[in-house]
């Protein structure tokens, strides 16, 4: 082998994975612990000298109660939205898994949501879920329910966002899910039946210990998504451009709070704590999350 | 009954998709109809004259285009090359290296934006495309998939024999490696597409009304003083049609492929 061989095997390897790395420690890393900095100064959008503050931002962010409220808003829309997205999903893969004819048609047709932007989403369900005419209370009077407000309403506005959010993964999840559940073999579930297993049984102590793997990845992808949720929110307002979260901010999120924080008062500061302890909350919940989906699918049958 | 169940969630998969047509296609008063028509009307082209008239659309669109097909194609790449790496070949590190790129996974990079904003108005590239393209060349969900699909679908005899054949290495990435790993390749070019063509924090943050992404350029629409949802929701079918379009010609294809390859592996 020449020289030039010998090099192009020992080194190539690195170039090849060198895009990745290069790139997320100048747009990933960097800035995340440069956000960490930022967050101990009083730093203004517009210019002048920066004034260290020291945990002054974070101190300030404990006794803020529109910081508790978007906290708050942030974990009710998430548990509206992930809990009943990833047991439909399943649900839905199942459905997906069983003989159908055409079955890719299928597959791509629960794709669907996936295409529509979360902007053009917001803006629609704003209109569906609108408080004086929108379609959503026009068909709760016709069954004879009373309308709901959706927007000044706290719980009936997290409901409308999750619902939006539910409307957009749930489809994406179940392809995620029943790309593993074609991975587990047919012999597995022969098996079972010869034991005098039926469906249900065989779903749940067969298919279910198996898809952990998958599970622990779409629990945690929708963990880090769910809590950062932004164009929603904004979009979902019925004051035009508004980064309120509604009036009272009944459903304002936290990271709708950091982006209003940042670039509409200007606080960099003030913002950057705001984003370091979501940072946080979404490390603390994504590990909890994993240990308990974990524990969950690991309960539930074969080991 | 599962056929029943599959279409009624295809159903309401795309029933925000008409609606929006729906009312693009009248004028707003229909809204206040309690039982509104499903018929479309005749506006359709009067409401999407008015969306170009009221926001750079056909700048947006260019601008779209050039960010999303940028970002496909070397998210598409960049991945590949680094699963090939990871996948096939030997070299010191790689395990630890391929369990960061798993890590950084769970890492939510979109809490950097303020730092992020900060460098590209250092370097004078806020407000330009460049600014959108540049951070999302490649991305760490990329590299795991492309890795996870090319370690059962390229066997390691027709990485050796390329060897042998005298290849260089990169020589066996196009010719060998490129060809077996085409399926998850294109599944993954679309998926970027969407999500790069779908993007909103970052763009809204960095770009300006006049050099807008289309989704910026929707932002700005439904931002008058009330909101005129017959405008606003033909640009949001605007918005949607080429995606659409995209979807409903490749999806089949890749979706299909992509699954005969979950079923061999």
């Amino acid at each position: 082998m020449s020289r030039l061989s010998r090099w192009d095997v020992k080194y190539s390897p690195y170039l090849y994975i060198a895009p990745f790395f290069v790139l997320f420690g100048l747009v990933g890393l960097f800035p995340l612990l440069y956000t960490a900095y930022v967050s101990m100064f009083d730093w203004d959008l517009l210019g002048g000298d920066p004034v260290f503050v020291g945990a002054d931002n974070y101190l300030a962010l404990f006794s803020d109660n529109q910081f508790w409220t978007t906290l708050t808003n942030t974990l009710s829309i998430f548990v509206l939205s992930s809990g009943p997205q990833i047991v439909i999903a399943v649900l839905l893969a199942a459905l997906l898994n069983s003989r159908l004819r055409a079955p890719t048609a299928w597959r791509v047709g629960v794709l669907l949501p996936y295409v529509a932007s979360l902007v053009a989403l917001g803006i629609i369900f704003a209109n569906l879920f609108g408080p004086n005419y929108g379609l959503a209370n026009n068909l709760l009077e016709l069954v004879g329910l009373d309308r709901v407000d959706w927007q000044a309403d706290r719980f009936a506005s997290h409901v409308a966002i999750a619902v939006m959010v539910n409307w957009r993964w749930t489809g994406y999840n179940a392809l995620i899910v029943l790309a593993a559940m074609q991975a587990i073999p047919k012999e597995i579930h022969e098996a079972a039946t010869v034991d005098g297993a039926g469906p249900v049984r065989r779903f749940v102590s067969v298919t279910l210990p198996l898809l952990r793997p998958t599970l622990v990845f779409v629990v945690i992808t929708s963990t880090i998504g769910g809590l950062q949720i932004f164009t929603e929110p904004k979009l979902f307002d019925a004051m035009p451009g508004s980064n309120n979260g509604g009036s009272s901010n009944q459903f304002q999120t936290i990271t709708l709070y950091m982006y209003q924080s940042a670039f509409e008062g200007g606080h960099l500061g003030y913002a950057s704590a705001i984003a370091w302890v979501l940072f946080l909350v979404v490390i603390a919940i994504a590990t909890v999350n994993f240990l308990i989906t974990r524990r969950l699918a690991a309960g539930s049958g074969v080991r | 009954m599962v056929y029943g169940l599959l279409i009624a969630f295809v159903l309401g998969s795309a029933f925000p998709f008409y609606w929006s047509f729906l009312v693009a296609s009248r004028d707003s008063s229909m809204l206040t109809d309690t039982v509104p028509s499903l018929l479309p009307g005749a506006n359709f082209l009067a409401n999407a004259q008015r969306v170009f008239d009221s926001v750079p659309f056909w700048k947006a669109l260019g601008n779209s285009v050039i960010v999303a097909g940028t970002v496909t194609l070397t998210t598409v790449l960049f991945s590949t090359l680094a699963g090939f790496a990871f996948a096939k070949l030997r070299f010191r590190g790689r395990d630890p290296l391929f369990l960061f790129v798993v890590a950084t996974l769970a890492v939510p990079t979109q809490l950097g934006v303020i730092p992020l904003y900060l460098a590209m108005a250092e370097f004078g590239w806020a407000n330009g495309v460049q600014a959108v393209i540049v951070p999302n060349l490649v991305t760490a969900v990329g590299v795991f998939w492309m890795r996870q699909y090319t370690v059962d679908a390229l066997p390691f005899e027709l990485v050796e024999a390329a060897r042998m054949d005298g290849c260089s290495m990169i020589r066996v990435f196009w010719h060998v490696c490129l060809p077996a790993v085409r399926p998850a390749a294109a599944f993954l070019g679309m998926f970027t597409f969407m999500t790069s063509w779908n993007d909103f924090l970052w763009p809204l943050i960095v770009l300006n009304a006049e050099n807008p992404t289309v989704q910026v350029a929707l932002e700005k629409l439904q931002s008058g003083y009330y909101v005129d949802y017959s405008l606003v929701l033909a640009g949001t079918t605007l918005a949607t049609i080429p995606i659409l379009i995209v979807f409903v010609v490749l999806g089949r294809q890749i979706v299909a492929g992509i699954m005969q390859g979950a079923v061999k592996g």
